[in-house]
């Protein structure tokens, strides 16, 4: 198991170090700054192997977060336990800087203690964590016994992450449908690989202790119900305000996972999603499609030498969707040749720029609606030089946002029952919101 | 105010400040001291003196004051035991608190504290909390027993902790269980053959169920721990597989990759032809995929671990290859490992695209990445032949590009490609010797003398001295094999370069190479050609595999440190060498369907048949009393006359008795050779030898004596050799024996060594007797001894073989096998087979019983032995074999 857990700086200056296991000795701490902080050469492995000892870094902004073993521990656990930690110390104090760290050195410390004990993670769900670790000390003495055991019972409960008698007055959800679309596209226009990963992100204000039901365009669902006839519950459609171009019906998920409130076995056998959410935001599901996707944005470059001091580019952007809806914060990337010496553009909308320190042009567009396109040439100097390797030609990438989940994906319902309290689901106020972002959208030139 | 104002302090008289704090009457200010003290702790200064002032604080009622006491107890108690002792009676009370978050940070702190007076007085409120009315305490003393377990393993098994760990996992609280299998797994792990766990079917169900209901991490433990269990039926297996597989759907990657394992492990026992298995590799592969959609770290454990599950499984990502495609801002750690799965999974059907793919990358740069970027697409030629002539252009494309690291490794890999496919690509030669100026690394230059040893490129290995050895090495070949090509023009040329390998290389291994090729070369020039310019072994399509036993483990500690190393545990563990190595279950039912657990066909029986025996202590006392004189200088045998014997002396060439072999070659004896048989006639056992001298002088005053052996054999009579041996004359002996001399075992049972004495030298020599040679002409059983023998040899002690393609019937069988001692006690016919009994004595009264199925129509015969003393039954066979095939 974990044997020891550093938090160091950019410098290399431990912060935090707390050790769980005899093995590890204080030499650990410095091992680690000697060899992957201070080390000349980037880093090639997120796990080192020093001395026996093994130590997996996480890096947030320029802090180091460090986990050390001696033994064969589960890597994937470690991982994601340092993620994990970094959440929970974002969520009680924000943004994981030098500064954050050392003003709160003791809550984390007093956070170390309770979600890792002898390097084992226990519960660290944020929402039960701060019921009883708090930056004001604990209330201790003031906890009725009844508290105490609720507490107690919470954090090692079934439902780990939701405290009994919450309340609002007002019973509202969120519910975010965040896409990243991902694209590697030939210079020919051949798509190499493209796919979808979204998250569906909710936030909840519900009372009491919900039983939810989430609903989807999943075709393995939709096809199942399409042979038993008509589905009553399409009649709730009127939450799905998506705005994709096609009239498909459903897609097909290549995959997902779930936030642990998520009944898995019940996803198994029926594929339904039911689950009691958490308190507040969270991320109910991930998942990942790679059929049908719909690419907002389709980039045609062209890039011709002329001569050994002089290049031309010409990229034309064009966009795939509905004319109605509008794509935000476009940005194209063109990356220029290091030896470039000067650069001419002329674009027909939007502004772009030179950027040397970059090497790249960044031509950005605020707005632009579906099915519209743009083009921008440049003329590129180029200093003569004697290096004999080629430049690599990166690839142009490009950045966007629209209000349409590229992979299809449409919300058809999320129910909400709650027996004991008096309000049903006709109750709740719902939103649902689409975002379709771009991953890593990539055009080979 | 924050609290980063307490690492700036660092004045001098710090420790005094603090320890005057600490001491303050205001609550408020001593809290701040402690805080003070943690900082300092934290950056490494040594803040023990102040520990007797740290712990008077214990004694508060603010939890967080309590906590960072409790911090800087843990850090500093080892250093400073006897004061720690002040701290116990405060845990002790702590442990009784109506607060059980209270209770369960008591006993959490104090198992933390390696002092043995305070462990002495964990165990009673550990006892109590691991019965605690409150899951969170329960959860705690759980880990609490693994904690006190590390520090004294003893005193858990004497107060009985394990058996209430044991409890634990029935306990009604989903993170109690998975807490206390943490710690039994734990526990565990130093008890290798305790069975600590005590997995049941009951416990498995249990675990399941908790599996549905616990942490994240808690999955995780159980998972983990379900992977060590044995399903006792492929039913079972598939029933925890149905319950595993929804794990896969879980949003932390180390569940999945947990999941994952225990699915790859109980596949091993599902039969292939069920419809869950198919059903079951189509589910592992979407999880697979997702995992590489994480966080970059994640994604490295994962691709180490798929690059396992591909070598194991491919079919279950071959369709993803796509997935595996290298991201321009992908971290380099991951390039690399989606690199090498890329390569695993490329095949005709996706050849194009990896191209296309591997060709983009060699541009990239990141010199390691494009260099393996460039490897790969030599492995792909070795991979896909379709693709080879592809490739090689690629190859050539990136050599034009002049970047020099491209052009070394590209220049290695077409070496590999020209080995896969000789005379193929030659043309290509000379673009490469373009680059020769260009090539300053050791692999570049010894791929390239490689391709060079075509005769036109003379001038070029000319040109090529390096200084590196590897360097030198290919060169010494290549030169050895252009004078065998063209031995007019470059006579001198080898002259010079052997003379400089074998009297001026400081090197062994050179000089070594050198002096085999001189002598190759000098004493039979048509052999040197054979060897030297044999045809090269194929080199294989896949490379760096990952050997299938350790690929069997480590699919065993899928997610853990070992598959992302690829190293087993014990490798990196330290002190770990007595935990037992992991292995995948065997399916069930499989020992009856395979082949039988002892090795069939033709067992080549011992290579070192005619090896020299190496001087051994009590072989030389005996030869001393045979009054030899001094004894002369043994001969020394230099490993390389060794490795040649070994060559020569074929393993098959020995299981053929009948012919004679040499056992003495001439040029180990001074000119004396000696070659020979063992035979039985008439109950008598000869050994039947030639004498040839093949010296120049005559021989005389021969003499011969045996070590002691597994048989006793000793000769009857002395060598019958009276007159002078002349120059290339030989002489036929029959030396009668017997075998009432001294027993000592050997190994191989059958060997025989042997010292030869004349006018010039001792000789010493080995050779195996053919067990036949000892079977007595009474060997023939009772029917009724027989039987009630076979049925007391227990029947472990039964070994079987297989005699393949054997074209004989039953009865030529017996007849055969007679002439050898070997006696037919009964033939039965058992559903169209043929079955013989028999049996056979040896000179030393050892019985064995054997049990020959004949099937007609199938050449491959069966063979049961039966002994009290199986070793021998190897022999037995042995015999077998060599009278039904000659």
């Amino acid at each position: 198991m974990i044997g020891g857990l550093f938090i160091y700086n950019h410098k290399g200056e431990v912060l935090i170090s707390r050790v769980y296991r005899d093995d590890i000795g204080r030499n650990a701490v410095d091992a680690f700054r000697v060899n992957v902080i201070h080390a000349r050469q980037q880093v090639r492995s997120p796990v080192t192997n020093i001395a026996r000892t093994s130590f997996f870094h996480v890096k947030r902004s320029n802090i180091w977060l460090a986990a050390v073993t001696k033994q064969n521990v589960n890597a994937a656990m470690v991982f994601e336990f340092l993620y994990k930690m970094c959440d929970v110390m974002a969520s009680y104090f924000g943004k994981i800087s030098e500064e954050n760290i050392k003003n709160n050195f003791v809550l984390i410390y007093e956070l170390l203690d309770e979600i890792l004990d002898f390097g084992y993670p226990q519960n660290s769900e944020t929402g039960s964590l701060k019921t009883f670790i708090t930056q004001q000390g604990i209330k201790g003495q003031h906890q009725t016994k009844e508290e105490q055991s609720q507490i107690t019972s919470q954090v090692t409960g079934q439902i780990g992450w939701r405290r009994e008698g919450i309340k609002y007055r007002r019973n509202e959800l969120f519910l975010d449908v965040l896409e990243s679309v991902n694209l590697l596209m030939s210079p020919q226009g051949q798509v190499l690989s493209a796919h979808v990963s979204g998250r569906v992100v909710m936030k909840s204000y519900l009372s009491g202790m919900p039983e939810c039901k989430f609903g989807m365009n999943d075709k393995i669902i939709i096809d199942k119900a399409g042979k038993g006839g008509v589905t009553n519950e399409a009649g709730k459609s009127d939450l799905g305000g998506g705005g994709s171009t096609s009239g498909k019906q459903s897609i097909a998920i290549d995959d997902c996972t779930f936030n642990q409130c998520v009944r898995l076995s019940k996803f198994d056998s029926e594929r339904s999603i039911s689950f009691i959410p958490p308190d507040g935001e969270y991320e109910l599901m991930r998942y990942r499609t790679t059929k049908d996707i719909i690419l907002p944005f389709r980039v045609i470059p062209l890039v011709r030498e002329v001569g050994r001091t002089k290049l031309e580019v010409k990229v034309v952007i064009k966009s795939n969707f509905k004319p109605s809806l509008l794509a935000q914060k476009i940005e194209v990337r063109i990356p220029t040749p290091l030896n470039t010496s000067g650069v001419q553009v002329i674009c027909m909308k939007g502004k772009a720029k030179y950027k040397a320190s970059e090497n790249a042009i960044v031509w950005k567009i605020k707005r632009m609606a579906g099915m519209k396109e743009s083009q921008i040439s440049a003329e590129i100097e180029l200093l003569p030089t004697n290096d004999k390797k080629k430049w690599a030609r990166p690839p142009i990438s490009m950045n966007f946002e629209v209000p349409f989940a590229p992979s299809g994906l449409k919300v058809r319902y999320l129910k909400v029952f709650e027996s004991k309290l008096n309000y049903s689901d006709h109750d709740v106020i719902k939103w649902v919101r689409y975002i379709g972002r771009s991953g890593i959208y990539e055009t080979r030139c | 105010m924050t609290d980063s104002k307490y690492f700036t302090t660092n004045k001098k008289g710090e420790i005094f400040e603090l320890k005057a704090e600490l001491n303050n009457e205001k609550k408020e200010k001593r809290k701040e001291a402690v805080k003070k003290v943690i900082a300092a702790m934290t950056v490494g200064k040594d803040v023990s003196s102040l520990f007797p002032d740290v712990v008077n604080c214990m004694q508060t009622d603010n939890l967080e004051l309590k906590k960072l006491v409790y911090l800087y107890l843990m850090n500093y108690a080892k250093s400073q035991p006897d004061m720690a002792i002040m701290a116990v009676n405060s845990f002790v009370k702590d442990c009784e608190d109506p607060n059980p978050l209270i209770r369960a940070l008591a006993v959490r702190t104090m198992g933390c504290i390696r002092v043995d007076k305070i462990t002495e007085y964990l165990c009673e409120p550990l006892r109590k909390c691991l019965k605690d009315e409150d899951p969170y305490v329960r959860k705690t003393a759980a880990v609490c027993v693994a904690k006190l377990h590390d520090i004294n393993a003893q005193m858990v098994e004497d107060q009985g902790f394990l058996d209430s760990l044991r409890d634990l996992i029935a306990d009604s609280n989903p993170m109690v269980v998975a807490n206390a299998v943490a710690a039994l797994s734990e526990i565990s792990e130093s008890h290798p053959n305790s069975n600590l766990l005590d997995l049941n079917p009951q416990n498995i169900n249990k675990l399941l169920t908790a599996l549905n209901e616990c942490t994240e991490w808690g999955q995780i433990f159980i998972l983990d721990c379900l992977s060590n269990y044995n399903p006792k039926d492929e039913r079972e297996a598939q029933s925890i597989c149905e319950r595993v597989t929804p794990r896969l759907s879980h949003a932390n990657s180390a569940v999945v990759l947990s999941a994952v394992k225990v699915l790859m492990k109980f596949l091993e026992l599902l039969p292939k032809e069920l419809d869950y298995y198919n059903t079951l590799l189509k589910k592992l592969s979407p999880p697979l995929v997702t995992l590489l959609s994480g966080e970059p770290e994640v994604q490295y454990v994962a691709l180490r671990n798929i690059n396992l599950i591909v070598q194991k499984r491919p079919e279950i990502l071959k369709q993803e290859i796509k997935v595996f495609f290298v991201k321009y801002n992908d971290p380099i750690y991951v390039k690399l490992e989606k690199l090498d799965i890329m390569i695993r999974l490329a095949s005709q059907a996706n050849i194009a695209q990896v191209l296309a793919e591997l060709k983009e990358y060699a541009t990239e740069v990141d010199v390691d990445f494009v260099r393996k970027a460039v490897r790969a697409i030599g492995r792909c030629a070795i991979k896909v032949e379709q693709s080879a002539e592809r490739c090689v252009s690629t190859l050539l494309d990136l050599i034009q590009t002049k970047v020099n690291y491209v052009v070394q490794e590209a220049i290695v890999v077409i070496r590999d490609i020209f080995r896969k496919y000789p005379n193929k690509y030659e043309s290509i030669i000379a673009t490469l010797c373009e680059n020769l100026d260009s090539l300053d690394e050791p692999d570049a230059r010894a791929a390239m003398i490689w391709i060079g040893q075509v005769p036109r490129s003379a001038q070029t290995i000319h040109s090529l001295g390096g200084v590196l050895f590897q360097v030198q090495l290919t060169l010494l070949t290549a030169i050895v094999k252009l004078f065998l090509k063209k031995p007019s023009e470059t006579q001198e040329l080898v002259q010079q370069v052997l003379s400089l390998a074998t009297q001026d290389s400081d090197n062994p291994d050179l000089r070594d190479r050198g002096y085999i090729y001189w002598r190759l070369l000098s004493t039979d020039p048509v052999t040197a050609k054979e060897v030297v310019l044999s045809e090269k072994p194929l080199i294989s399509e896949e490379t760096d595999l990952i050997e299938p036993t350790l690929l069997d483990e480590l699919i065993c500690h899928i997610g853990s440190l070992a598959s992302v190393y690829h190293k087993p545990p014990n490798a990196f563990v330290e002190g770990s060498h007595g935990i037992h190595r992991k292995h995948l279950p065997i399916q069930h039912g499989s020992i009856d369907t395979g082949e039988s657990p002892v090795s069939a066909g033709p067992v080549v029986p011992i290579e070192q048949a005619q090896s020299v025996i190496p001087s051994q202590g009590d072989l030389l006392g005996d030869l001393l009393n045979l009054d030899l004189g001094p004894p002369v200088n043994v001969p020394q045998v230099s490993s390389m006359q060794m490795g040649a014997v070994d060559l020569l002396g074929g393993g098959l060439d020995s299981l053929v008795y009948l012919f004679s072999q040499v056992w003495l070659p001439a040029v180990k004896a001074k000119g004396l050779e000696i070659s020979g048989t063992f035979s039985r006639r008439q109950g008598q056992m000869y050994m039947d030898m030639t004498f040839t001298n093949k010296a120049l002088q005559h021989m005389t005053d021969f003499a011969i004596q045996f070590n002691k052996n597994s048989f006793g054999v000793i000769p009857t009579t002395p060598l019958p050799i009276h007159t002078p041996l002349m120059p290339s004359q030989s002489i036929e002996v029959s030396l009668p024996l017997n075998t009432i001399g001294p027993v000592m075992k050997m190994d191989p049972l059958n060997n025989l060594q042997v010292a030869v004495k004349n006018n010039i030298d001792v000789f010493y020599f080995s050779g195996l007797i053919p067990l036949n040679i000892f079977f007595v002409e009474d060997g023939k059983m009772e029917r009724q001894v027989f039987l009630a023998t076979w049925k007391d040899i227990p029947n472990e002690n039964e070994l079987q073989y297989q005699i393949k393609e054997c074209h004989l019937n039953a009865d030529t069988v017996s007849g055969k096998l007679q002439n050898d001692n070997i006696y037919t006690i009964a033939k039965r016919n058992v559903e169209g087979q043929d079955m013989l009994y028999q049996s056979l004595k040896l000179t030393n009264g050892i019985w064995i019983l054997a049990e020959l199925r004949i099937q007609p129509g199938n050449p491959n015969y069966t063979l049961s032995l039966k002994c009290r003393a199986p070793e021998v039954t190897q022999y037995v066979y042995q015999v077998y074999y060599s009278v039904l095939k000659n």
